[in-house]
Order: structure tokens, then C-alpha cells, then sequence
């Protein structure tokens, strides 16, 4: 115990202590969130984005504008939960001969006005209520989210790669420290400076925009810290014997750029291709970004985030078990 | 006198190359023991395997008659050839986390003064000159109090008075009564430092004894030296190194003449006593350092 919390100290100090890391994860997350935040604080696109249950192709008139995006839903009650957060502007569903608009919604009354001017079938007018969610409300979980990431996956496995390839790990070899206690280490320090950082970057930026929370922080706390394990985990993998850093750096991208791109970190994935749709649920980040904005922007409690939560600790015990098979000191 | 360390048999191959060739040794308790040789002759190789860190490709390291297990680390120091400090923590943070890593370890103070590292407690690791890191490395090594001290060319790099002062830190650590095993490819270090040396060349151990000793079985007079840039056929009993020659001597008068009677000029010309490195000279017939 006592190895593992000088080796955890050191490891503290020294990220502490390197200001150029410090900035990369405390101020460029800020500066990502207030610079999307600005540039994404005019209007929507000018198009209206209606939400259809049931065959769009068979129906006629509005529903063939081309003015207007059609996104069809199987599913109601999802449909309305976009419509709630302004996401939609409106919702027909042609099985039931009905359609919903948000009651605070400027550009549902013109969507309505468009449509029932159409004069097409009589259609039963339905409201639903909610707040929007701004792009920076559903942003921010993204930014933590990949922050994270990268401060894992480099402050874990970069580092034990470079631990590895200048001789610090071949010195604590020539101890009695095992690989465990030192890994356990490295793994607890990286864990406490994420949800710190997280914490600092989130807090510091809500001050000024007050994010949309529907949850409980502490599921969101939860959540964050399952999905960090996970992430140190994936780092561990490219830790265990690689001795080049220039070959951990080449792989590490190799498997965060897709993840920046493919887990909605900047943009949904709905309306994306099936195949990458799918392809995305093997990213542990996208686990993470679904629930975490499913507590803030839908409010969902434990058992609503108990799938992402079960892959992701699933994938920690994968990772974790790979690594340690792999793992060498030199 | 027991020996505290000792290897049977060992080799260590790589592929094709063989290292290390079936070497043997035994280390007497509270000696220092030099192992010699030019770079590439086997010496790292060996002492990571007498440390534990390397996984020989036969034989073995006894440490008190036992083969070395989980807890040899316990008793022994290791200063690698080389080895990266942790960045942004201080001398003294390095020295508590090395402290802590061990169950029983001696008090830092002592350690500091041995190592005269209290003028750099607070000094950033990244920030020490190469003198000053090797004596915080001395310093991790001697941090558990341990039974032997392994030192891989501890001095190599370093200015002659860095070297000297370090001569002087082992030296301490030797009066403590610890068993010092040193490699280094300085035959001057050895000479001063230890008690007994093996030369080792091409994975094998060629010769092993009290350095005097080595010499005096070995060397009868002593050694000239001379330029020789001509293509004059060489005097008797010269030995051509390249571009010097080298005549050992029993009789310094009767060599003397012998140069001048064949018209040899004798500008450059050095006479000294023999030492390792004439012995090394001698026994594998190429210069040490090339």
C-alpha cells in the first residue's frame, strides 16, 4: 500500500507539475466548449425537420416539399422526446392521423400552418412542452467525453511507453515493486486527475451557461468515472509492451480518430448510415456520450444508463485482462 | 571467506550472437569486484543477469548459496548504465519514492550525505548534470541498505573530476562493508577501486585475480612506448598498436640502446609501470577502447 501511494504521488506531481499537459486538459476542453457554444448560438438551418411515423412515400403534398427534412421514427414516444428539446419541429404520424407540435416553438406554428394549409387530410392536433436543448448542452458531455480520451489513453499508455523505452520502468524492475501494484497505480492517479479535471472543466463552464440538467449529478459522476476505468483500460493495452513511442503514438490515433468521429462526440449519429450506426456501439466512448447525455438533456436515471454501463465495465474487464496477458516490463 | 554471490555456468544468447559464454564467478563478501572489458565484450549482459533482470539462456545467479527468488531485490542496488528519472520531481521526491518502495530502508539522511546530494534536494530531476545523476542514481542504489551494490559503468561520460568524486563516494560505501560489483572499461577506476577484477572479452572470462597479482603474473619490467609512424622494420620484441609501438622491458638500459643503435628516434617516448590496461593489451592483443 504504501509502494502504491508514493508510486501514485510521483505520477500526481508530475502531471501537476507539466504545465503544457495541465493546459491540454483543463483550458482547451473550455476553449472547445465556449468557442462551440459561440459559433453555434445563431439560428438553426433554415429547414424544417419533421419527425414521421408510418410510409412518408405514400402520403402527398407537404410531406413532399422540399423545403422541409423528413426523418422517419418507428417509434413515438422517441419521436415526441425530440420534439420536446426543439430538435423536431413537428411529428406526423400518418398510421394514427395525427401530428404534434411543441406548444414553445415558433417554427412548429409555421410547420403547422404549412401543413394544415395544405388542406390534405383532417389530422388531430396534438402538443407537447419542453425547453431547448442548445447545441452546447448536448456538446458538452461530448467535450468531456473526449477529454477523456485522450488524457487515458496518452496519460496511461504514452507515458508507460515512454517509462518503458528511457529505463524508469527497467529502475522500478530493480525493486520489489510488482508490475501490479505499479499499474494500480497509474491507473488510480489517471482516475482521480480525469474526473478532477472533468469536474473543474465542466463546473467552470456551466458558471457561464448554465447546461441543461435533467439528472442527478451523481449518476452523471458514476457514469463519467466507469467510463474513465474503461477508457485508463484501453490505454493499458497500448502500455503493456510496445517499446517505440512513436509506434504507441501512431497506434493511439490509429484508434481515437475514428472514436472522435464516429461517437458523436460533434455530431449525431442518427440519420448515419446503419453500418457506421453499428460500427459505433464498439467504441467505449459512445457508450459513455449516450448515457451521459441521456442524464443530462432526458434525465435518465440508473437503470436507463445500466446497458452503456454494463458494456463499458464488459470492456474494462476485456481490456484489463488483455493487457495484463500482454504486459511486460521491458 | 563465503561467497555472497555467486553465477554457474551462465550464458546469455541472442539469436545467433552468444553474449555471454559459460562464465562462472564467485564474489566474496564485502569486496569490490571489477568486471572489465572493451564495449560489447559481455559485461552488461552478465551483471543484468547476476541482478536478475535479464533471464540467463542457461546456468545461474546464487545469492548466500541460493538461488535468487521474489525477495533478492530486497537486499540488493542496481545503477543501470542507464536509466531516466521520473520528469518533474525533485531529488528528494525521488529518494522518498525509492524509500518507500522497499520494506525496511535506511534513514535519507545518511543517504544524502553520503551521496552529498543536500545542495540538490529541490532540484527538478530533468535539471541535474550528468555528475549529479549518477550520484542521485548511487543514491537509489544504497537507499535500502542493501548487501550488494551492482554499478553498470557508473562513470562512464562523466568529467575527471566528476569521476574522481565519484571514486570517492564508492569508496565510502565500500568502508560500510557492502560487496561493490562494478563493470567499467576505465582500467584506471579498477585499479583504484577494486579488490579483484575479471576481464571478460567476447563472452568469456580471460583472466581473474587480485589486479597486483594479475600483473605481477603477468609483467616483469615495464612498459615503453613510443610513436612509430615510419615503415621501418620493428625493433625486437615490439609489439605495433596502431600508430605506436610497444616493448616490454625487463632490462630499460639494454632497451634504450637497442633503439638508438638502430637509429630510432626517441621523441614521444614514455616509460611506465604496467597496469591493466597493458595487461588487457596483452592478453587479447587489441586496444581496449577501440
Amino acid at each position: 500500500m504504501r509502494k502504491f501511494a508514493a508510486l501514485m504521488h510521483a505520477r500526481n506531481m508530475e502531471f501537476v507539475r507539466d504545465r503544457g499537459n495541465l493546459f491540454w486538459n483543463l483550458l482547451f476542453p473550455v476553449f472547445l466548449v465556449f468557442g462551440f457554444s459561440f459559433a453555434f448560438s445563431g439560428g438553426d438551418d433554415t429547414l424544417f425537420k419533421v419527425g414521421v411515423i408510418g410510409n412518408s412515400e405514400i402520403a402527398g403534398g407537404f410531406l413532399q416539399e422540399s423545403y422541409l427534412e423528413k426523418i422517419p421514427y418507428e417509434d413515438t414516444a422517441f419521436a415526441l422526446d425530440k420534439l420536446r428539446h426543439h430538435q423536431l419541429d413537428m411529428v406526423i404520424n400518418l398510421q394514427k392521423s395525427s401530428y404534434y407540435i411543441n406548444d414553445g416553438s415558433a417554427k412548429g406554428e409555421v410547420a403547422e400552418r404549412l401543413f394544415t394549409s395544405d388542406g390534405a387530410l383532417p389530422f388531430i392536433r396534438k402538443e407537447v412542452s419542453g425547453e431547448p436543448i442548445r447545441y452546447v448542452d448536448w456538446f458538452v458531455p461530448g467535450v468531456i467525453g473526449m477529454n477523456m480520451m485522450f488524457s487515458c489513453i496518452f496519460g496511461v499508455g504514452w507515458i508507460i511507453v515512454r517509462y518503458r523505452k528511457n529505463g524508469v520502468l527497467k529502475r522500478l524492475k530493480a525493486t520489489p515493486v510488482r508490475a501490479l501494484e505499479f499499474v494500480s497505480a497509474q491507473l488510480v492517479s489517471r482516475l482521480l486527475i480525469v474526473l478532477l479535471t472533468s469536474i473543474v472543466v465542466f463546473a467552470g463552464t456551466n458558471i457561464f451557461l448554465k447546461f441543461m440538467m435533467e439528472g442527478s449529478y451523481l449518476n452523471l459522476l458514476l457514469i463519467t468515472a466507469v467510463a474513465t476505468i474503461c477508457m485508463i483500460s484501453f490505454g493499458l493495452i497500448f502500455a503493456a509492451r510496445i517499446k517505440s513511442e512513436e509506434l504507441a503514438n501512431g497506434l493511439m490515433n490509429l484508434a481515437l480518430w475514428p472514436m472522435m468521429a464516429f461517437s458523436g462526440v460533434f455530431f449525431s449519429l442518427e440519420g448515419t448510415p446503419l453500418l457506421l450506426r453499428k460500427l459505433s456501439r464498439i467504441f467505449p466512448l459512445t457508450h459513455y456520450i449516450e448515457a451521459a447525455r441521456a442524464i443530462m438533456l432526458d434525465g435518465a436515471g440508473l437503470t436507463e444508463i445500466l446497458p452503456n454501463m454494463i458494456v463499458l465495465i464488459g470492456m474494462t474487464a476485456l481490456f484489463l485482462l488483455v493487457s495484463s496477458l500482454l504486459f511486460k516490463w521491458e | 571467506m563465503s561467497s555472497i554471490l555467486s553465477i554457474e555456468n551462465l550464458s546469455k544468447r541472442y539469436g545467433k550472437v552468444l553474449a555471454v559464454d559459460n562464465i562462472s564467478l564467485e564474489i566474496e563478501e564485502g569486496i569490490c569486484f571489477g568486471l572489465l572489458g572493451p564495449n560489447g565484450a559481455g559485461k552488461t549482459t552478465t551483471i543484468e543477469m547476476m541482478e536478475g533482470i535479464l533471464k540467463p539462456t542457461e546456468g545461474r545467479t546464487l545469492f548466500r548459496g541460493e538461488p535468487i527468488g521474489p525477495h533478492f531485490h530486497q537486499h540488493v542496488g542496481i545503477q543501470f548504465q542507464s536509466t531516466a528519472l521520473q520528469d518533474f520531481i525533485t531529488v528528494e521526491e525521488t529518494l522518498k519514492l525509492f524509500s518507500a518502495l522497499y520494506s525496511t530502508h535506511r534513514d535519507p539522511d545518511e543517504v544524502i550525505e553520503i551521496c552529498s546530494l543536500g545542495d540538490i534536494l529541490k532540484r527538478d530531476n530533468r535539471k541535474l548534470s550528468g555528475g549529479q545523476r549518477q550520484r542521485l542514481l548511487l543514491a537509489l542504489a544504497i537507499v535500502n541498505d542493501p548487501k550488494v551494490v551492482f554499478l553498470d559503468e557508473p562513470t562512464t561520460g562523466l568529467d575527471p573530476q566528476a569521476r574522481r568524486n565519484f571514486w570517492s563516494l564508492i569508496e565510502k560505501i565500500k568502508k560500510e562493508g557492502k560487496t561493490i560489483l562494478l563493470t567499467t572499461h576505465y582500467m584506471e577506476e579498477a585499479e583504484i577501486l577494486c579488490d579483484e577484477v575479471a576481464i571478460m572479452d567476447q563472452g568469456h572470462i580471460i583472466a581473474r585475480d587480485v589486479p597486483k597479482k594479475l600483473l605481477a603474473d603477468n609483467f616483469d619490467g615495464v612498459v615503453v612506448k613510443l610513436p612509430w609512424l615510419s615503415d621501418k622494420q620493428l625493433p625486437d620484441g615490439a609489439v605495433l598498436i596502431d600508430d605506436y609501438i610497444e616493448i616490454h622491458s625487463r632490462d630499460i638500459d639494454a632497451t634504450l640502446h637497442n633503439l638508438i643503435h638502430h637509429s630510432i628516434h626517441l621523441d614521444g617516448l614514455s616509460i611506465h609501470a604496467p597496469n591493466l590496461e597493458d595487461l588487457f593489451l596483452k592478453l587479447t592483443g587489441s586496444s581496449l577502447r577501440a
